[in-house]
């Protein structure tokens, strides 16, 4: 049984009296980032107050239980995602993760007239990396066609493929609609077109389960901060034999074998070839924290709750007149909506003088307005931790939205 | 001058009119007018102000327009329309004590008129960067950090 009132007692932030315009505050911004676990601030206080020392070949015993908890925390990750230890890169974040695809990757096999394949939904993380790559290397940006309600489909993807597509870069859950692409048939027309398909997890990964071997994509992108994990976390999983082929984006210490006066180098293997630099040791014991806490409560337990959370929240907007819901039909914890005759950013600060987090404007996605046919939407999403009556605590305000003023007087 | 008590009701008056109905949300017609693009990092706002001067340099003609909220719509349209007949010293003396006012420092009140409807700004701190945007535009206009049209 999912044991709601259990997890929210796990939640500092949720236990804190904290209030926001003297209201309690109701958190509604989960796509942005989530709040942490004591346990993943445990886990981190242990590394600062009891084990502080780097990662890689210290001399002594203390760096050897760190080096120990580096490499269990990417088992975990591992285990999280149905890969194997040495296809998981730690980064710092998706943004970062994507990055490495597109300079490690990309900068390195792709060639003027190449075509690479996106959607006009992406993150912003997820299409700047792609142009600065068709600036570098005279590649194309093409874009996959969305349907009415902003969904990816096969059957578009494969309409969009042509035999000079060599990557294709996708979010598996939108950021802002909240739609989950069909990632397993995707990677299948694309591999048969001869192409790699890179996934922007960054949506996904925290709200459902993840198993890389079945969806059999090339590369998966996520974030820990979104997961319950310390902000600066992150992960790259890539297919061991793609891995091998890149190249380094940063170059440092912990990636090298040797180097010689002449400009050579020998490097690591994946994944350590992609960790130049101390690592965000405390945020990797934090993120393994965090993993194991929600396998713990089960992935999918808590995409069950956050599906019961978006039904419950569509059917009350619409009972209020004069709301628009921009994704009543998407699978995600996520409602993108407007009030008639409001602009996005007032709502936002409207529900905040009642003390509701949510967000405004187009949520880094912005080239979505082609898709969806408006300048912003106010966005409330959900994670384990959501209330219904966290949802009602919204839904009776925007109900009051007329009087948006409020908020300064 | 007389002195009155501006009410919150009369407030978010000034402001739902100028948000509901702007004077100066206008695109430059003709020749001679400057302008600067202004866009917000943090939030949707996305302005271009124009300004046109007369023989003694006032502001003979102010307009903006673009994607804007309800603050920094109406917070523009007041610009606009304060900006008309002044000069450039008279306008930086104006958009200094506005900004004051914002950031809840003593201010000169004489000179803001109907812009003193935005003197409760400080309680939406996320939107303070709207009540400022097409004031700090126009002030970097007015340095010269001009381009033509």
């Amino acid at each position: 049984m999912y044991d709601l009132k259990k997890i929210r007692a796990d939640f500092p932030m949720l236990r804190s009296e904290r209030k926001m315009q003297g209201h309690p505050l109701v958190f509604l911004d989960n796509a942005s980032t989530t709040f942490k676990p004591d346990r993943v601030l445990e886990a981190m206080d242990r590394y600062y107050k009891e084990e502080t020392c780097n990662s890689h070949r210290g001399d002594y015993d203390m760096s050897v239980v760190v080096d120990g908890r580096v490499a269990s925390a990417r088992k975990t990750v591992a285990k999280f995602l149905n890969a194997d230890p040495k296809e998981i890169v730690f980064t710092a974040g998706a943004t970062a993760s994507l990055n490495l695809v597109a300079y490690g990757y990309a900068l390195k096999f792709l060639k003027e007239g190449d075509e690479i394949l996106l959607t006009l939904a992406e993150h912003a993380s997820n299409t700047l990396p792609w142009f600065r790559i068709a600036k570098l290397t005279g590649a194309k940006i093409r874009y996959i066609p969305l349907t009415e309600e902003g969904r990816v489909t096969v059957e578009n993807v494969e309409k969009s493929l042509t035999p000079r597509t060599k990557l294709v870069s996708i979010a598996y859950v939108g950021n802002v609609l909240g739609f989950i692409a069909p990632i397993k048939e995707i990677a299948r027309v694309v591999h048969a077109n001869g192409a790699v398909l890179s996934v922007d997890g960054a949506q996904s990964v925290p709200h459902m389960v993840t198993d890389v071997k079945d969806l059999d994509c090339d590369f998966l992108s996520f974030s820990g901060h979104k997961m319950c994990a310390p902000t600066g976390t992150g992960i790259l999983y890539g297919k061991y034999e793609l891995l091998d082929q890149m190249d380094p984006f940063e170059s440092g210490g912990g990636m090298n074998v040797k180097f010689y006066p002449e400009g050579e180098a020998t490097l690591l293997p994946p994944p350590s070839r992609f960790e130049a630099g101390t690592m965000n040791v405390a945020g990797i014991y934090g993120l393994q924290a965090a993993i194991e806490y929600l396998m713990e409560i089960g992935m999918e337990n808590i995409e069950a709750h956050e599906r019961e959370l978006k039904a419950y929240a569509v059917e009350r907007f619409k009972q209020i007149p004069g709301v628009t819901v921009y994704n009543a039909t998407s699978e995600a914890g996520i409602v993108a909506f407007n009030v008639d005759g409001v602009f996005a950013q007032d709502m936002a600060t409207f529900l905040n003088s009642k003390g509701i987090a949510c967000r405004s404007g187009l949520h880094c996605a912005k080239m979505l307005p082609l898709v969806i046919h408006t300048d912003a939407t106010v966005r409330a999403s959900f994670y384990l931790y959501t209330t219904k009556e966290d949802i009602d605590v919204l839904v009776d305000a925007v109900k009051k939205g007329g009087n948006f003023l409020d908020a300064y007087f | 001058m007389p002195t009155f008590e501006l009410t919150p009701a009369m407030m978010r008056e000034i402001i739902m009119d100028h948000y509901s109905s702007p004077r100066h949300k206008l695109d430059p017609e003709g020749e001679g007018y400057e302008s600067i693009h202004s866009s917000s990092v943090n939030c949707i706002d996305d302005i271009t102000v124009f300004l046109k001067f007369d023989a003694e340099d006032k502001v003979a003609d102010a307009r903006w327009n673009g994607v804007a909220c309800a603050i920094s719509t109406a917070s523009s349209d007041i610009l606009c329309d304060l900006l008309e007949g002044k000069n450039k010293e008279e306008a930086f003396y104006l958009i200094d004590q506005y900004r004051k006012m914002i950031h809840e420092e003593p201010y000169d009140s004489s000179v803001l008129e109907e812009a003193l409807a935005f003197m409760n700004t400080g309680r939406q701190a996320a939107r303070i960067h709207c009540a400022t945007i097409g004031w700090d535009a126009v002030e970097e206009l007015l340095k010269g950090h001009t381009h033509e049209r």
